[in-house]
């Protein structure tokens, strides 16, 4: 994990590098002097080397030491700082932990709607394949799947908060506000998690040791609950944690619809919209570490779940 | 195969149809904007079949040539990401070992460790938008899918009986990859490539959505939603025949997966 998470860090380092022209001249517009960029790359330390060596055509590999800008991004965030804003000269951790909690909110909401609705929905469709719950789990999970957050979510607003008027359309302004954007974000997930629970419990009952539980007696209830649930929810908790990802990244676009005032928003218009460079890092640091540690997790809970896949 | 996949496979062609020929079925110029009375988000009639958007612009017009774009860029993608995946997956699961612990404990992982969109959005706010660039980092992201499958479906297959009974046989491990190994893991991968199409197709709206995509005036069907989002409640012709589109492409890419599972795999066609 600390090896990814060093990778994730470096890489993030570099995305300062691919700028087309460079930063400073990105975030001070074309009719920036040289003296205001010079003193914009002297301010934020991007004066500096961007690595311990360098490489100039004449004179071959320069070594550069310590004095270095992926070893300042480094020293800063193993202090946990984030570097300072392009452009309000705030600390970036100071900007990101006070959209963070909103983030973590939505998107724990939406897997909570996602599972609850995936859960009961895939094994009863799995155990009744062909039924009238198959057919509408099936209908749902396509829906759910195929409508994009950007469609279900301009669909939900117009219905429950301007022609019904339950929720505020935009914003968070009262604890309920959350349904909206939880259902939109998770919308897609418990789609995908309905599909793969019902096929997961297919395959499982066409295994042999279903037979034999059978054949032993084993009522149908037990067979599904204790034999077939637990051997077919291990491909699900993969996809589980693989999806937080997809959540914390989706969050982007259902925080755009709702503007709720999370992380993602702080990307796209604090931080890639007015183009600091800064801010952007630090949020693609913190959404990535953060999906990360969740990884780390979902593999943990695996290796518990099923003894027999040797990790090694 | 499944009457659905049918369906499937008639939606997903009539689209390619209209990717193909956009330039014969659109019926205006996807760019040419009316701004005169009355023009400005007309319903649907026999002269703008969709309507019209804010511009005046042909509302059917732009989301035939949205075709054009969404299909391109999901093709590219899936084309690209399926083969570098499937490859890398499968050296990771046959040979195991410090090759397994490198490529899926460390690089793939890696390649997890950014979420797709996220990524994408990281590229493009530090490159800047283009049509190349968004298909070449959706592959980066896209291809570890294939190669999570594949590895795990060689792990899988490679201890059942019949591959060490071809071992035992004296069978290279080429021959055991590509004639035991391969067919088997070759249905999980077909759905996981009709998803990654549904999945790109996704991927290439939302960031057109968030304006990080392919830029106007390109008709972009997420450039389109974007554009029509805040007077959805009074114009809802103009979010909903793009919308439209995406959820059909999206539903007959996953209409053919699920009929193909079923029909390659005799377990499932059995019961």
């Amino acid at each position: 994990m600390l090896l990814v998470i060093w990778t994730v860090v470096s890489l993030v380092t570099f995305l300062l590098d691919i700028v087309p022209g460079g930063p400073a001249a990105a975030v001070l517009g074309e009719s920036a002097t040289q003296e205001q960029i010079e003193d914009f790359n002297k301010r934020y330390g991007l004066d500096r080397p961007a690595f311990f060596f360098s490489y100039d055509g004449d004179k071959g590999l320069i070594w550069n030491g310590i004095d270095n800008r992926y070893a300042d991004y480094w020293i800063g965030v193993l202090h946990g700082d984030l570097g300072k804003s392009f452009k309000t000269d705030r600390p970036v951790r100071d900007m990101i932990f006070e959209r963070y909690p909103a983030t973590i909110e939505l998107a724990v909401a939406a897997m909570l709607v996602a599972i609850g609705i995936a859960l009961p929905l895939g094994v009863l469709s799995g155990a009744r394949k062909n039924s009238v719950i198959d057919n509408f789990a099936s209908v749902f999970a396509l829906l759910g799947i195929s409508l994009p957050t950007f469609v279900i979510g301009p669909f939900l607003v117009y219905f429950f908060a301007v022609r019904l008027g339950w929720f505020s359309p935009t914003g968070s302004y009262y604890p309920e506000d959350i349904v909206l954007p939880a259902v939109t974000l998770g919308a897609a997930l418990s789609a995908i998690l309905t599909r793969m629970i019902r096929s997961s419990v297919i395959e499982e009952l066409g295994e042999d040791y279903v037979r034999t539980a059978r054949a032993k007696g084993v009522s149908e209830r037990k067979v599904l609950f204790k034999h077939v649930l637990k051997n077919g929810l291990i491909p699900v908790v993969t996809i589980l944690g693989l999806q937080l990802g997809v959540l914390l990244a989706g969050a982007i676009i259902t925080e755009r619809i709702f503007n709720w005032q999370g992380l993602g928003l702080l990307l796209l218009e604090d931080g890639i919209n007015k183009r600091d460079y800064r801010l952007v890092q630090g949020c693609v640091l913190v959404i990535s570490v953060t999906y990360i540690v969740a990884n780390a997790l979902t593999d943990l809970v695996y290796r518990k779940l099923d003894p027999r896949i040797r990790l090694s | 195969m499944s009457r659905l996949a049918y369906i499937g496979i008639a939606i997903a062609a009539i689209f390619i149809l209209a990717a193909v020929f956009a330039p014969w079925i659109a019926t205006y110029d996807v760019a040419l904007q009316n701004l005169g009375p009355g023009m400005r988000y007309a319903s649907p009639s026999a002269e703008h079949w969709f309507g019209t958007d804010g511009l005046g612009r042909d509302v059917f017009s732009r989301v035939v040539f949205g075709a054009r774009i969404s299909l391109e860029v999901g093709i590219s993608v899936v084309v690209v990401s399926a083969l570098f995946g499937t490859i890398i997956g499968a050296i990771a699961g046959f040979y195991g070992g410090f090759v397994d612990k490198f490529l899926s404990g460390y690089v793939f992982n890696v390649f997890l460790a950014f979420p797709g969109l996220l990524l994408a959005i990281a590229l493009v706010a530090f490159l800047g938008a283009g049509r190349g660039k968004l298909i070449a980092a959706l592959c980066v992201i896209g291809w570890v899918g294939y190669a999570r499958v594949m590895r795990g479906q060689v792990l899988k297959v490679r201890e059942y009986d019949y591959v060490l009974a071809a071992r035992a046989l004296g069978a290279g491990n080429l021959r055991i990859l590509f004639t035991h190994i391969l067919p088997n893991a070759i249905q999980p991968l077909i759905v996981q490539a009709s998803l990654g199409m549904a999945g790109a197709v996704l991927s290439e709206a939302s960031l057109s959505f968030l304006g990080l995509g392919i830029p106007p005036p390109a008709p972009s069907w997420g450039t389109m939603i974007e554009e029509a989002r805040q007077f959805f409640a009074t114009y809802p012709h103009v979010l909903f025949f793009p919308g439209g589109a995406i959820a059909l492409t999206v539903l007959a890419f996953n209409f053919i997966g699920d009929g193909l599972r079923e029909y390659l795999d005799p377990k499932q066609r059995a019961r």
